[in-house]
């Protein structure tokens, strides 16, 4: 279908584009890349009355790595995101998600920053900012606040951003040295959202035993459930994983409804499969992965 | 591109929320093509209804079946989910920019043809763009299970996968030969 009718605010600068969105409340709505609006749009299942255009900011636009952290501004699109070595040398965990969202064509208009906000349970990248405790900055008229990793999502489509705030840049902390991720989805076709996927962090200690393991589960509730497994793998060592007790410690805090792809059974079951196959490949990467320089299978 | 960004009275919602006219301004195959148009207007609707371009097909309307892809400043992207008025001022190229003036096949079409790369034909303009925009962001391709995952953004309902995966890899062949950029017009004697 078609889209209903609707204003089309361009602002010049971040200053008109949030004082717009104080003046619009909640007619208004951010529009940057529009890979996820534009189809709620041409379904009618989003009517805003007005949109205020941010893509052509180009204060946006900025994608810097320091050592702590890899800054990213609003008008970043996935592929750049994807396809940026320092970036993604910096955080591998950035590609290991990318790579599953949508496709080439959707990354190279939709933007990362967008995906957060728009919070969907199914999405990967509001798992990687749980998981990291990445930070949202949030800038009104009033002034900017940031929001930490889980606490962006409210619940399904609903993210902790108001009408009258933008979005301007997501920070993704880097994590420490011996520190390995991975992130394993199954969809039906290739680019959907997953029926259920999990991003997963190994930290491992001096022995190359695990010391800490987190991990980020998607399309299993109404946003990213986060959950601590590093009780039931602490000590073992990073390429002798017994994974059941945290797969049982997971499974067990899992309660996914029935749809009309899944059974809520078969996703607990899948989501518990998928950590355990992410659990040993976080931890071996842990084991060899200096998170400043990737591995050859990382950085190809 | 006209917009609207303060009123009178900028507490005036109605003002704000109202649905005006816009003067967009693209550069469609090389050329300056202008419409005016409503914000709603989708790309694909701008290039089928306003300028006449029928090319690209619609197919699901939400960016899932990849019909209409074209390529926005040389990179493709679904134009059903693209405002017109957001890309004013841009470039865009549709499969009407892509077969030499005196008709002669871009490689990526001529690909097409010599695998059987199409049936019904509806899908394929969305598959050509989408072989020229990855073949030139990656003109070593070479592996099906990649082309495979880079080409799954477009779906064909005759199921001519095997020949569009071939047609893709001869003309990734062909394009390293002769050097063009498959993006561009095609030019047969440049090769």
């Amino acid at each position: 279908m078609k889209p209903p009718a609707f204003a089309y605010h361009a602002p010049p600068d971040l200053d008109t584009a949030v004082d717009l969105l104080a003046e619009l409340g909640e007619d208004g709505k951010v529009l940057a890349g529009g890979q996820s609006l534009v189809p709620m749009m041409n379904l009618r299942l989003a009517t805003p009355a007005a949109l205020v255009d941010i893509s052509r900011l180009g204060e946006l636009g900025d994608l810097e790595v320091a050592d702590d952290a890899v800054t990213l501004g609003a008008g970043v699109t996935s592929e750049r995101l994807r396809t940026d070595d320092t970036a993604t040398a910096a955080i591998p965990l950035l590609r290991q998600a990318l790579d599953h969202v949508a496709h080439p064509v959707i990354r190279n208009r939709g933007t990362a920053v967008g995906s957060l906000v728009h919070a969907d349970p199914a999405a990967e990248l509001p798992a990687v900012l749980a998981l990291l405790d990445g930070s949202v900055v949030l800038r009104s008229r009033d002034g900017t606040r940031r929001v930490v990793g889980s606490e962006l999502f409210l619940g399904p489509l609903e993210s902790d951003v108001r009408p009258e705030e933008l979005a301007t840049e997501v920070v993704f902390p880097i994590p420490p040295a011996r520190t390995g991720t991975a992130f394993h989805e199954l969809a039906r076709r290739h680019g959907d959202y997953a029926l259920a996927g999990v991003a997963v962090r190994v930290g491992l200690d001096a022995d190359l035993r695990i010391d800490t393991a987190r991990a980020a589960f998607i399309g299993v509730a109404d946003r990213p459930v986060v959950i601590d497994v590093g009780a039931a793998l602490a000590g073992q060592h990073h390429d002798a994983l017994d994974t059941a007790d945290a797969v049982g410690h997971a499974r067990a805090r899992l309660d996914p409804r029935d749809d009309i792809h899944a059974t809520g059974a078969y996703r607990r079951h899948l989501a518990g499969v998928l950590l355990g196959r992410a659990l040993e490949e976080a931890a071996r990467r842990a084991a060899t992965t200096d998170p400043t320089t990737p591995t050859a299978e990382e950085a190809t | 591109m006209t917009s609207e960004l303060t009123t009178d009275d900028p507490t005036d919602v109605r003002e704000l929320t109202r649905e005006r006219l816009h003067e967009v301004t693209v550069t469609v195959n090389g050329l300056p093509r202008s419409a005016t148009v409503p914000p709603r207007r989708l790309l694909s609707d701008l290039l089928r209804h306003d300028l006449r371009l029928t090319g690209t097909h619609v197919g699901c309307e939400h960016g899932v079946c990849g019909a209409c892809t074209v390529l926005l400043d040389g990179a493709p992207v679904r134009s059903c989910l693209t405002f017109a008025v957001a890309v004013d001022g841009r470039e865009i190229t549709t499969v009407e920019g892509l077969a030499a003036e005196d008709g002669t096949l871009h490689p990526v079409q001529q690909a097409f043809h010599d695998h059987h790369g199409l049936q019904c034909g509806f899908c394929t303009p969305g598959f050509v763009m989408s072989a020229c925009g990855y073949l030139a962001a990656h003109p070593d391709a070479e592996d099906d299970g990649e082309i495979r995952a880079e080409m799954a953004g477009n779906l064909c309902r005759c199921t001519g996968y095997a020949g569009i995966l071939a047609a893709v890899k001869q003309a990734a062949a062909v394009l390293r030969d002769t050097g063009a950029d498959p993006r561009q017009r095609h030019r047969p004697d440049a090769s």
